[in-house]
């Protein structure tokens, strides 16, 4: 047993927070780029597509079915392989790819889930008045599911930007790319993965105070 | 003119429609009773196809849709050409007053977001709601929330307005407020299709009444001689059990 070394943690601080950026940076690509992706999956599991919706369905299965550090192996290490095109690709765009497609298929079933969630008379209203399934889905359906959906999205969010600390087994220095360097250095394990563990709890309580605001700001328009 | 030929709909093995005939001419103001799983929400939702129809066919105006093959321009030509009041309202959650007025003269009919909101303000005075602009469907009362229903409809301006039991589900309260305002739309020669269970309301709006009964037209004749001289027998129950 020995004491902490405070010092050396004071000092790491600001070491490790010149990370922060970077990992918020691939955490925020990988968190829209997997939107997009997931509602537009999500739309289709609900109109199904024929063909499409097997394809669709093979797709969330894999993702999820799989784990978040064998798919970033795979595009990193293995797809370079066999599509030489990608040998160009560097860990930050690996890592952004895997947690797209990774979360993208988690964030479908919510999605999907929220839209059926969507009260019948929204989408008999949306075709009453004439829509097409796009407009219904754009102006009626999809605000109202985003709504339902918010909480568990922003869930998704916080898994991401821990998901990030994965990039450094791609080789990127991130936040625990650079942490995993100090302590190298220091032989201090113990302080310096304390430390970016206490940095990476504070970034997702902040998040977490984020999620509340949002919710409160997505049901004005519902609270009687 | 409306013309509705032969309009067949089937839930499973069940016929709920059984070919109905009924044309209303334009400004008519027509009104359809009759004991409750007859089918006269189908008739209307089958008008637009939010049921799809088995068979039959539907015109109105220059539109005129096969049911049987009836593909997505035709359903939404008739949609255009129709709006709906919904018995439970039926307001988009996510909008607000206004914009559930506002909503199809920009999104379907693509006009100038400040026209359509001029139109939109409008018509909330017209249907007494201009304070309650900004209020979203669920801190409006029953009745508010129909009004704005109906206020959505006539901005729509279409051939035909389908009104299906807009009082039923309102506490009794708000029944007049609603009453009052489809008697100001019936002023401006709207051509309407209403089912209701208002009678009174029935005789005094109505140009014609149609009984239904089963899935099928079976009596139909101005109000006077519906109410007070009615030959079908099963008519005749029906009215001394809503009277009674
Ligand atoms: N979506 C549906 N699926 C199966 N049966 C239905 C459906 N909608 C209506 N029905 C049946 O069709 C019949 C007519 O219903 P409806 O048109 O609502 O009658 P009304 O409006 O005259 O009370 C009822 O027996 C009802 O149970
Ligand atoms: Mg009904």
């Amino acid at each position: 047993m020995r004491g902490l070394d405070l010092d050396y943690m004071l000092g790491l601080v600001p070491v490790i927070l010149s990370y922060v950026p970077l990992t918020l940076a691939m955490a925020a690509a990988a968190m829209v780029l997997a939107l997009i992706l997931a509602v537009a999956l999500a739309v289709e599991r609900v109109i199904r597509v024929p063909v499409l919706d097997g394809l669709v369905l093979l797709f969330i299965s894999f993702f999820r079915g799989t784990p978040l550090l064998v798919q970033l192996f795979l595009f990193y290490y293995g797809l370079p392989q066999v599509m030489s095109f990608l040998t160009a690709i560097d860990g930050v765009t690996a890592a952004v790819m895997g947690l797209t497609l990774h979360f993208a298929a988690y964030m479908a079933e919510t999605i999907r889930a929220a839209i059926t969630g969507v009260d019948r008379s929204q989408w008999e209203a949306a075709q009453s008045v004439g829509m097409t399934q796009a407009q219904m889905m754009r102006r009626v359906i999809l605000p109202q599911a985003a709504r339902i959906a918010a909480p568990t999205l922003v869930n998704y969010f916080i898994d991401m930007i821990k998901g990030t600390s994965l990039a450094f087994t791609l080789g990127v220095t991130e936040m625990m790319g650079a942490t995993q360097k100090e302590a190298a250095g220091s032989f201090l394990y113990f302080e310096a993965f304390l430390v970016v563990a206490i940095l990476y709890w504070i970034m997702v309580e902040g998040l977490s105070q984020a999620q509340k605001r949002l919710e409160i700001f997505l049901n004005r328009a519902y609270a009687r | 003119m409306i013309r509705i030929e032969g309009l067949t709909k089937r839930f499973g093995a069940t016929t709920v429609l059984d070919g109905i005939d009924l044309q209303i001419g334009r400004g008519e103001r027509v009104v359809v009773i009759g004991p409750s799983g007859t089918g006269k929400s189908t008739l209307l939702r089958c008008v637009n196809f939010l049921d799809r129809p088995d068979a039959g066919r539907i015109s109105i105006g220059a539109i005129s849709v096969d049911a049987a093959r009836a593909g997505r321009a035709d359903i939404l030509a008739l949609r255009r050409a129709t709006a709906f009041v919904f018995q439970n309202y039926g307001l988009f959650a996510n909008r607000s007053a206004l914009g559930n007025i506002m909503e199809a003269l920009v999104t379907v009919q693509k006009r100038p977001r400040a026209e359509a909101e001029a139109r939109a303000r409008e018509i909330l005075s017209e249907t007494g709601l201009a304070d309650k602009a900004d209020s979203y469907p669920a801190s409006l009362s029953g009745g508010q929330q129909q009004r704005v229903g109906i206020g959505r409809a006539m901005a729509i301006g279409a051939d035909l307005m389908l009104f299906d039991e807009p009082t039923s589900a309102l506490d009794p309260e708000w029944v007049g407020e609603v009453l009052d305002l489809m008697r100001s739309v019936a002023q401006t020669r709207q051509t309407m299709l209403i089912v209701t269970h208002e009678m009174r309301f029935a005789r005094e709006i109505a140009d014609r009444v149609v009984f239904m009964d089963g899935g099928r037209i079976v009596e139909q004749g101005p109000p006077a001689r519906i109410f007070d001289a009615p030959r079908d027998a099963r008519l005749r129950r029906f009215l001394a059990r809503v009277s009674g």
